[in-house]
């Protein structure tokens, strides 16, 4: 075998009390595609971060290319040829996409201009250069992030979920892009809770549970079965089955809804009209970037319409269009937004202080005062039921890994027990474990009677939760397909808009 | 010359987390660099600076009359301190407390001045209620500004000082003016009753400074305990969790405004029915300013401000003591207060990053 391009021996790094990793041994060959595979907080992120010179080990050490290595900060990990995508982006919102790269890359402006274009067109990772940050998904960020380090022309790649929200065309296309880097001499360290995923791309792949090494094998020898079992050390759940529901009340009506937004860089939505029942999940599948967080904003209250715009928006039968966030909650809406640092959840705050963020009409407030006791007791209700790995109700959301902190905001949501829910990327970076316990839960809602919007760019997780699905194209909106009578091949036509024509056609067809 | 200039530059690299011992050593730590420097500079001056560390640092606790003082003092820089530490937790930056202050004295002064014959003992609470009015509603003038038209409350709330100064002239200069004041800009003398009774007799310590410890106690229970007080915290960490929230950001602008501006008029109000007893121009000798240094010194935390206040008004009598014993000049005290800031700056800066010097990328340069 041909010496490793890196090499770690004895990795440890302890969070206080938490051990996120522990005497980690891991070779990385040249010219491979390495996967970390683990279940939430199984320290992924963390040994990510330990190469990249982000966080110091504790002790243990690290060989480059045959020498010893220790990075103390990401500025020299990128000198040496380590690049790293993050689960958790890390891009000025206040800038543009090229301005955010010149951070990192050196050159004029209209040549990076250019040259993200070409790239991007190459690989399948379109965005405008030009466009301000803050208006964009995170599936967008996700291609500026992937963008930025490719530009960098690092020897080690690090991607840390970087397929998380990204729909299947991208994907295909990112994975061209890594085996061209690679055969071109780039290793890849890859992070992916997609088992499938790693099974195409991956040559070699090291499992890690509770910040331990439990393995290494090569991916392609074993079935995603087996890889799952490795992971979580037991077998995967069966999906929950959807009972049959005659169509219940209206929770949910949007009717020719038109949206020009402040921003010129977001995405205007147009005659957008779409219905959830009581008892039903409907799906919006889409590449992101194409309406999602303008519709989500419009729909959670963050946006509100022009006073001109009235009977739009329906909740519980009310005309909602001009209600606030806290005012669509009080008629039973909830809603778990795509982004959970600082949107979702308030990171620098306890877990006990951002249930209170939307869980606080469940009398966790008395005469004005928060009630830490009440507050508390929900809290440990939601880390025991949604299984949360996290030291206890009082950590830090900022502090949880990714799959957890999300776990709980579902979790949070959910015991609301609200009429209507609203769920963009449920299991974004959620391990496949977590993930069916979260689809489950949402059918279990569902057969109960709770009515479920989801927007998802997976279109597996939409048709093993849906009942029909609308795809979201350049800000306008599929009729309703229903997903027991739909092949996944049509969605992706009207994802990619191909089925534009015949749409406009189905609609004048309808009386 | 990548190697040059990683050797001799280095970069502040942030810390994976700031370590509790250090936030907490950060002021301390700022007000000792802050003290040393200062002495310093004295010598250069020629003084000496023991007889100005002793006048400055010890007098003031040496005495009943100069503690006395120091209590004196520290009313207002408390009571405004505490009402900003909530606004720039909510951040929201109200750097006008200064001219809500002078509002605040101006409100409470028209009853005495309109009415120099009234008797009674309402006379005072209802003086302090129309101060704290004033300054809120001079407040409010920034906070429409700011929500309505999102204008800078930083600027609008500074620039409205600057106004606030020039009304104030113009009152003492004109039709406030004591007819028998030998033309000195200055209104009548308050009457008896116009004054907040006296605490410890002796002294020029009034009922206000209970007022002010009750008030930090409610800031504490505000900012800790309450719901619309974790609200505006939300707000200030992460602007987009409080509008997924629900929580109000104009709202949260017109409280977080409201609230300071009231402890600032307040304050303005205790100060010239305390121990100036009637208006004058130099009311406006910069708490407003000085009491952001002193939310900020004491971490925004209410219990906090209680310390840095005291260390503040130390700083005052402490000043004014070197004044006359060791000939400071008078702009000793503010280059003090403005190197503590930046002291503090400094120190919580550290707290959050550390200093790297690229030990690493330099040997590894072939
Ligand atoms: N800054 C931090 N402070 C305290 N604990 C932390 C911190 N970062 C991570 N941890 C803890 O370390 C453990 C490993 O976290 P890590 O983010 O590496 O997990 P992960 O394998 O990447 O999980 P995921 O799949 O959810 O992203 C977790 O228990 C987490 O709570
Ligand atoms: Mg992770």
């Amino acid at each position: 075998m041909t010496a490793p391009l890196l090499s770690l021996r004895g990795i440890s790094k302890s969070y206080g009390q938490i051990r996120a990793n522990q005497g980690i041994d891991l070779d990385v060959a040249p010219q491979s595609i390495h996967a970390i595979l683990g279940e939430n907080g199984a320290g992924k992120s963390t040994l990510m971060k330990l190469i990249y010179g982000v966080e110091q080990p504790d002790v243990g050490t690290v060989v480059w290319d045959g020498e010893p290595l220790s990075v103390a900060s990401p500025a020299e990990a990128r000198r040496k040829g380590i690049g790293m995508v993050f689960q958790h982006f890390s891009l000025f919102e206040t800038l543009t996409v090229v301005e955010n790269i010149q951070l990192v890359v050196p050159g004029r402006k209209a040549d990076l201009t250019q040259r993200i274009r070409t790239l991007g067109r190459d690989f399948g990772l379109e965005v405008d250069p030009l466009a301000h940050v803050h208006p964009l998904s995170v599936g967008e960020r996700q291609r500026v992030e992937i963008i930025r380090c490719l530009m960098t022309n690092p020897k080690l790649l690090i991607l840390d979920e970087p397929t998380s929200v990204l729909p299947p065309q991208s994907v295909d296309k990112l994975f061209d892009t890594l085996r061209r880097l690679r055969d071109g001499g780039v290793s890849i360290l890859f992070i992916s809770h997609k088992l499938e995923e790693i099974r195409a791309i991956c040559d070699r792949a090291t499992i890690l549970r509770g910040g331990r090494v439990t393995g290494h094998v090569d991916p392609r020898e074993y079935d995603a079965h087996d890889l799952a079992r490795m992971m979580i050390g037991r077998d995967m759940p069966e999906p929950m089955p959807a009972l049959p529901q005659s169509g219940g009340e209206k929770r949910l009506e949007i009717i020719g809804l038109d949206y020009q937004p402040d921003d010129p860089f977001a995405v205007p939505l147009s005659d957008i009209s779409l219905t959830v029942r009581a008892g039903e999940i409907l799906g919006i599948a889409g590449i992101s970037g194409n309406g999602q967080s303008e519709l989500a904003a419009l729909i959670s209250g963050e946006a509100v319409l022009p006073r001109e715009q009235r009977d739009r928006i329906y909740m519980m039968g009310k005309d909602v269009g001009r209600l606030d966030a806290a005012a669509r909650r009080l008629l039973g809406f909830a809603f778990v937004p795509e982004d959970r640092h600082g949107r979702g959840a308030v990171p620098e705050m306890s877990l006990v202080l951002n249930s209170l963020l939307t869980a606080h009409p469940l009398n966790l407030i008395r005469h004005g005062l928060v009630n830490k006791t009440k507050a508390t007791a929900f809290t440990n209700a939601c880390i025991l039921q949604y299984d949360v790995r996290t030291p206890g109700p009082e950590a830090e959301a900022g502090a949880l890994s990714g799959g957890n902190l999300q776990k709980f905001i579902v979790g949070r949501e959910t015991m609301l027990s609200p009429k209507l829910l609203f769920v963009a990327q449920p299991t974004w970076g959620v391990d496949i474990g977590a993930a069916s316990a979260i689809r489950r839960r949402l059918i279990t809602l569902r057969n109960e009677g709770m009515a479920i919007l989801v927007i998802s760019e997976e279109l597996e997780e939409l048709f093993e939760l849906c009942d029909s699905i609308q795809v979201l194209h350049h800000g306008t909106l599929s009729p309703p397909l229903v997903t027991q009578a739909t092949r996944p091949e049509e969605i992706g036509r009207y994802m990619i808009g191909a089925h534009t024509a015949s749409q406009t056609a189905d609609r004048k067809a309808l009386p | 010359m990548s190697a040059f200039s990683a050797a001799f530059l280095p970069t502040l690299v942030r810390r994976e987390r700031a370590s509790l011992a250090a936030t907490l050593l950060a002021p301390p730590v700022a007000l000792a660099a802050a003290t040393v420097v200062n002495l310093e500079l004295y010598v250069l001056m020629g003084r000496d600076p023991v007889a100005v560390a002793y006048a400055m640092l010890l007098e003031p606790f040496l005495s009943w009359a100069s503690f006395s003082e120091v209590l004196l003092k520290i009313g207002p820089l408390l009571l405004i301190a505490q009402g900003l530490a909530i606004g720039f937790r909510a951040k929201v930056f109200n750097i006008g407390a200064e001219g809500q202050f002078i509002l605040g004295a101006i409100f409470a002064s028209a009853i005495p001045v309109w009415f120099p014959q009234a008797t009674g003992q309402w006379i005072w609470p209802v003086m302090l209620l129309l101060g704290t009015l004033g300054g809120a509603l001079w407040a409010s003038l920034t906070a429409f500004w700011r929500v309505r038209l999102n204008a800078n409350e930083i600027l609008v709330s500074l620039m409205l000082s600057l106004v606030a100064a020039q009304f104030l002239n113009y009152l003492l200069l004109g039709p406030w003016k004591d007819p028998n004041g030998f033309n000195f800009p200055q209104s009548v003398m308050f009457q008896y009753d116009a004054m907040v009774p006296i605490l410890i007799s002796g002294t020029r310590v009034n009922v206000s400074l209970l007022l002010t410890i009750a008030l930090s106690i409610a800031a504490w229970i505000f900012m800790q305990k309450s719901f619309i007080g974790y609200k505006l915290q939300v707000g200030g960490l992460a602007p987009r969790a409080a509008s997924y929230a629900g929580f109000n950001e104009g709202w949260a602008i017109w409280l977080s405004l409201l609230i300071g501006g009231c402890a600032a008029g307040l304050a303005g109000a205790a100060e010239v029915a305390g121990p100036l007893g009637q208006l004058q121009r130099s009311i406006s000798t910069g708490y407003g300013y000085a009491a952001i240094i002193v939310a900020y010194l004491g971490g925004l935390h209410p219990i906090g401000i209680i310390v840095s206040a005291l260390c503040m008004a130390v700083l005052y009598i402490g000043g004014d003591n070197a004044m006359v014993s060791a000939n400071l000049p008078i702009a000793a005290v503010r280059v003090f207060q403005g190197s503590l800031l930046l002291a503090y700056l400094v120190a919580v800066a550290f707290v959050r990053y550390r200093l790297e010097w690229r030990r690493a990328a330099y040997r590894s340069q072939p």
